[in-house]
């Protein structure tokens, strides 16, 4: 099935659709060594490496990398604890009203940005809430909680349900068997599901906008960059290197998740 | 509990689980002997899951105590009861390797690492696995899985093992091994064995004693022997093994009384319609009604006087396929001896 050939046109759609995909990506990337800052010529030309110098030293920008980064890295670890412990609650149990629990966990994914932005700055504003750090936090572990929640779900279901009951009979208690038994099976998604949330909080424009103070986060910088034409090339450095660590974490999530689901199905 | 081995392993006191509206088990007694290979035998939805899984700590009783050794358990979490399980699933952990799934019971009492591979290797040895220590569970057939899945549970000496369906997920000739090997590792070990199964034929091979489940009750308990010679009630008859049910007026004829009996097909002897019948023999005609030659033993349906359909079943000693067949449709004398007649009530 695999040996025999894709016909032409499907190809060539494929081909087309990658295209369509990655090229404005790779002009990010090419212009970033233009020595041209305000126009688009191609041929290049010339080429230079300055800009790289030149983000370096703006410490506007320095300063929203670590923002993002730091927000990005509590909203992931919210995210495992509670999209986890959501998780099992939903799996081990059977309570009323579980599965419109688990519809309106998975709801802030699918509602567009600009609802969930708008709903939030309403509701922390309504409570007095000053915005801050941990207003941004709170608006991007509404979304990161759902990926955790859907990678560990989805783990669970494919455990078998005695496995847990095996390691209590064994004198395992509740505390034990979670750190053994559970925790080791389900590390892969966590894993998978934290890059995930991850990449998801760092490239937020959205409902950061809404939820966030006087703080700028590194792809709101880039935004605020588009009224400055002279500055073009920075802001391209800077998407490549957001491009570079959105890239990485997906891409090992999915080899994650992929290879994990080889081995169980040999279980099975 | 001056002589433990007097004291019953199990002891069931008016057990009750219900589910909602269900009665899964329902006011149970039962006692489980020291040392015994003990079967619940029973069709799905019998009860006999919800006993072991009652005894195993994963489920609590409605209403009654269980008994382990004298001391009550019913509510006792699973990891505070000297009971193991071999699961149906056998629920290895397939991130661990075979060595670290069967110390995983020491590790957790913190047992010094030597003394746990001492006791892995000991265990690898008893379920016939040297050397595979080192493999993943996913790397072993099913066969294999049921043997970590026993060791598992032994290295930590319960007072009480449970089998949950064991032999379950095998193919027919693994299954009829295992039997053998099962109950060779019992008697070594010498540790009580509970098992739950729904093969009355599994049942027979291995246990010492037998209790038959239906709807949440015991139908009878015994020795296979028992259980098959002298069945109880219909029940028991009908599920384990084949069993003719004579009940009316025909029972009548035959022993003077109505009440329903159960005579297996292998007891009855077919005989000419002008055989004497033999002292100490009943007897009733009929006429061959069907006759299905089957290798090793011939089926025949008679049907006798009083409209009851008897199977009965011969072996092919001296018979070939042709002379079987023949019979079809010719009168008949059945008899068999009055010994073998078991009451099963109305």
């Amino acid at each position: 099935m695999h040996s025999k050939k894709a016909p032409l046109g499907l190809t060539i759609a494929a081909i087309g659709t990658l295209l369509f995909l990655h090229v404005p990506m790779l002009i990010i990337f090419l212009y970033t060594f233009t020595p041209d800052e305000t126009t688009y010529t191609f041929p290049l030309p010339g080429f230079t490496t300055k800009w790289f110098g030149v983000a370096l030293q703006r410490a506007d920008l320095w300063r929203s990398l670590i923002l993002s980064l730091q927000v990005a890295t509590v909203a992931t670890i919210a995210a495992l604890i509670l999209g986890t412990l959501a998780a099992a609650a939903v799996y081990r149990s059977n309570f009323f009203g579980r599965e419109s629990i688990s519809f309106l966990l998975v709801l802030p994914i699918a509602l567009p940005g600009i609802v969930s932005g708008i709903a939030l700055r309403t509701a922390i504003g309504g409570f007095d809430i000053p915005f801050s750090f941990w207003t941004i936090v709170i608006g991007h572990a509404t979304f990161c909680v759902v990926v955790v929640y859907n990678n560990v779900l989805a783990r669970f279901r494919r455990t078998s349900a005695s496995m847990i009951e095996a390691s209590m009979d064994l004198g395992a208690n509740s505390f034990q068997t979670f750190r053994h038994v559970v925790l080791p099976n389900i590390a892969t998604a966590l894993l998978a599901g934290g890059m995930l949330a991850f990449a998801l909080s760092f490239d937020e424009v959205i409902v950061t906008t809404f939820t966030a103070g006087q703080q700028t986060t590194l792809p709101i910088w880039i935004f605020s960059q588009l009224n400055r034409p002279r500055d073009r090339p920075v802001t391209n450095v800077v998407a490549t290197f957001v491009i570079l660590i959105t890239f990485i974490p997906i891409f090992l999530a999915q080899r994650i998740s992929a290879s994990s689901s080889d081995t169980e199905g040999e279980n099975k | 509990m001056t002589n433990p081995s007097s004291t019953p392993a199990i002891r069931f006191n008016q057990v009750s689980r219900h589910f909602g509206e269900v009665k899964a088990v329902d006011q149970l007694d039962l006692e489980v002997i020291d040392g015994e290979f003990f079967a619940m035998l029973g069709p799905s939805g019998s009860g006999k899951t919800t006993c072991l899984r009652m005894i195993a700590g994963f489920d609590r009783p409605t209403s009654g105590s269980i008994y382990l050794y004298g001391q009550d358990v019913s509510n006792l979490p699973p990891y505070e009861r000297s009971v193991n399980t071999v699961f149906q699933d056998y629920a290895l952990f397939p991130h661990m390797n075979v060595g670290d799934n069967i110390a995983y019971g020491l590790m957790i009492k913190k047992v010094p690492k030597d003394e746990r591979t001492k006791r892995v290797d000991e265990m690898l040895d008893l379920v016939q696995l040297k050397g595979f220590a080192l493999r993943k569970p996913s790397q072993l057939s099913g066969g294999q899985r049921q043997r970590v899945a026993l060791a598992r549970a032994l290295i930590n000496h319960p007072k009480v093992l449970l089998l949950d369906e064991p032999l379950g997920a095998l193919d027919l000739k693994l299954r009829q091994q295992m039997q053998v090997e099962l109950k060779a590792i019992q008697k070594r070990v010498g540790i009580t064995f509970i098992f739950v199964t729904h093969d009355q034929e599994e049942a027979i091979t291995m246990s010492d004693r037998i209790a038959v489940f239906n709807q949440g009750k015991i139908e009878q308990i015994g020795t296979p022997a028992e259980i098959y010679e002298r069945p109880a009630s219909a029940f028991v008859a009908g599920f384990v093994g084949t069993s003719n049910l004579v009940s009316g007026e025909v029972a009548k004829r035959v022993t003077g009384s109505d009440q329903t009996f159960s005579i297996r097909p292998e007891k009855i002897h077919l005989g000419t319609s002008n055989e004497a019948t033999p002292a100490g023999m009943v007897s009733l005609d009929g006429v061959v009604r069907d006759v299905i030659y089957l290798g090793l033993y011939t089926r025949y349906l008679v049907e006798v006087a009083g409209g009851i359909d008897l199977v009965v079943v011969e072996q092919n000693l001296k018979t070939t396929s042709m002379d079987v067949l023949s019979i079809k449709g010719q009168k008949v004398k059945l008899h068999w001896h009055k010994d073998h007649i078991s009451r099963v009530g109305a």
